[in-house]
């Protein structure tokens, strides 16, 4: 099974996260770049597939040239290779152009089945998967905590709101996976070593027969007309228990009507 | 006034409340359109829509239409677009709704914004990203907007609307039709409002201890009328199910109340929660961030402040 797994790189939670005051993108050089979270989900997904029904994994990222950091701990997982699109071109693309930009470079690689993570921790629009399944015209199976694959036949428990829909389709097909589907696995020492000679392709916009009218910052299908820091809650009032620490948060809570 | 439609959702035909926040904002853009989208119309919905101001309301109600992923909805409201030229789109920013707007923004060539909190003058949207600490305002440049507009950010009025009823009938194509859904497993949740919806929320962190000691916050919750939450420490730890997490992998709620006892209010917390109106907070250690959030804050032991505060909202009933 030819497996695709699409990571991108994101910016640490942990540290501060900026918009660029010239084009309103993300600021990428003021934070850490780190793989998307659920994205390592989908790399442990797609290994564990790949371990029980053979075949190979692929690593996609669409992203500068720093994103290959983000490639390196994905082959260091296990995947066998990597193509990285990267082209100033792709800059500012929104959902629409990256998925776009996403699905010409997956038909031009090939896969029976492409694996995301369901939404990433920077934007969070969680729209890319079923994008992708709209323009690959092949099977949305997103929000997976289970996938199961039994030759061309694929199945998954879809998580809802009030439980899960068992869902089935054939192969090719797009999956996003949902946090706790597996436990991701760490990079071993040997698997950090054996990634530097690991394959990666780089892709440009022509390579992946990109029409540049459809992505980037300019051809965006919206904008961000701009944007300001939150302003800081106000101070609030912090009391120590007393022994009555319940009562007067009852006390807070009336005061606002809650109660 | 141009039309703007509604996506409704519904579960077992019983309309979601975000839905009459979606349609009170609609009457703000132009003339709300109601889109029920599966089986499960009834009368009663029909009277519930036009309450909240739907003039119409688009009816497809086909079982096909629901038993495949996605992809039927999205066909709808491409139609529908297609034939009533709105002046926008709005759905629910739940997950499920979000995937509905995505495939429809590539059918129909148009721009899609999701997790509005808000959408003013010209169709301008208001976002909060980065975990609430960035307020971003957008707007979509290319075809017919699209906007996920998340639970709780739009104060709900109800005002009459005609409620004309339209039956719309969709042929699913076959491309549609290859996600089958073979079965919906209920979990049991009990009467608690759904997290998202939920208008207070109450959430348990590590401090909370055990799955056992859960139940002191599942009290404190039930004596609000509450929903459920609870911290990644809580889940990962197993004390409470994954789909009650809240923070930046979980859900995002925004409600007008968030209690969080136990909860140190790490980065990726308060990335789900910190744009609930008021915030509570009851941790034993003072120097927890989260009471750098906290409207109000107690310190101490959430084993006794908890039960305390739980005896007291009963009993002030």
């Amino acid at each position: 099974m030819n497996i695709v797994v699409c990571v991108k790189q994101v910016p640490d939670t942990a540290t501060e996260r900026k918009l660029r005051s010239d084009d309103k993108t993300l600021d990428r050089d003021a934070a850490d770049g780190v793989v998307n979270e659920l994205d390592e989900y989908a790399v442990e997904e797609a290994l564990r597939l790949k371990e029980a029904h053979g075949g190979e994994v692929t690593v996609l990222t669409m992203g500068p040239d720093k994103a290959s950091d983000t490639i390196r701990k994905a082959l260091a997982m296990g995947a066998d290779k990597a193509v990285h699109l990267v082209d100033d071109a792709l800059h500012g693309s929104d959902a629409l152009g990256t998925s776009y930009a996403l699905a010409q470079t997956l038909r031009k690689i090939g896969f029976d089945l492409v694996v995301l993570g369901s939404e990433s921790t920077d934007a969070r629009t969680g729209v890319l998967a079923a994008m992708l399944a709209e323009r690959l015209n092949v099977p949305q199976l997103t929000f997976a905590n289970k996938v199961e694959v039994n030759g061309s036949a694929i199945a998954i428990q879809r998580v809802t709101d009030y439980g899960y829909d068992k869902v089935e389709a054939s192969l090719p097909a797009v999956v996003s996976v949902v946090e706790k589907i597996n436990e991701p696995r760490y990079p071993s020492f040997k698997g950090i070593m054996a990634a530097k000679k690991k394959p990666v392709e780089k892709l440009g916009v022509a390579d992946a027969e990109i029409d540049t009218s459809q992505v980037g910052l300019a051809s965006s299908w919206s904008e961000v007309a701009d944007f300001s820091a939150a302003p800081p809650r106000a101070a609030g009032t912090i009391v120590k228990d007393e022994g009555d620490g319940g009562v007067k948060a009852a006390d807070f809570l009336a005061s606002k009507k809650f109660v | 006034m141009s039309e703007v439609l509604v996506l409704v959702e519904h579960v077992e035909g019983q309309i979601k409340k975000v839905t009459l926040e979606l349609l009170t904002l609609a009457r703000k853009l132009g003339t709300p359109s109601a889109v029920w989208a599966g089986p499960g119309y009834s009368a009663e919905a029909k009277a519930r829509l036009a309450e909240y101001g739907a003039e119409k309301i688009y009816v497809a109600d086909s079982a096909d239409i629901a038993d495949y992923v996605v992809a039927p909805k999205a066909e709808l409201l491409a139609q529908l677009v297609s034939s009533a030229s709105p002046a926008a789109v709005l759905v629910a920013a739940t997950a499920e709704a979000k995937e509905i707007a995505g495939r429809l923004a590539i059918k129909i060539d148009s721009g899609v914004l999701t997790d509005a909190v808000g959408i003013g003058e010209g169709l301008v949207a208001d976002q909060s990203i980065f975990g609430g600490g960035v307020n971003v305002q957008s707007r979509v440049t290319k075809g017919t907007p699209i906007f996920a507009v998340r639970p709780n950010a739009t104060p709900v009025e109800a005002a009459a609307g005609a409620g004309a009823e339209e039956q719309v009938t969709v042929a699913v194509s076959d491309a549609a039709k290859t996600a089958k859904v073979v079965d919906r497993v209920k979990e049991e949740k009990g009467a608690r409002p759904e997290l998202t919806e939920a208008a207070i929320v109450v959430s348990g962190g590590r401090g909370v201890g055990s799955a056992e000691n859960f139940s002191i916050i599942e009290k404190l919750a039930d004596s609000l009328g509450a929903a459920v939450g609870a911290s990644r420490a809580a889940t990962d730890a197993g004390w409470y199910p994954h789909q009650f997490q809240v923070g930046q992998t979980g859900k995002t709620v925004s409600p007008q109340l968030y209690i969080a006892a136990g909860i140190s209010g790490a980065i990726q917390h308060r990335a789900g929660m910190q744009t609930a109106k008021t915030i509570v907070a009851i941790n034993k250690d003072p120097e927890a961030p989260i009471f750098e959030l906290a409207d109000y804050g107690v310190v101490g032991d959430l084993n006794q402040v908890v039960p305390q505060l739980t005896d007291e909202v009963v009993k002030r009933k």
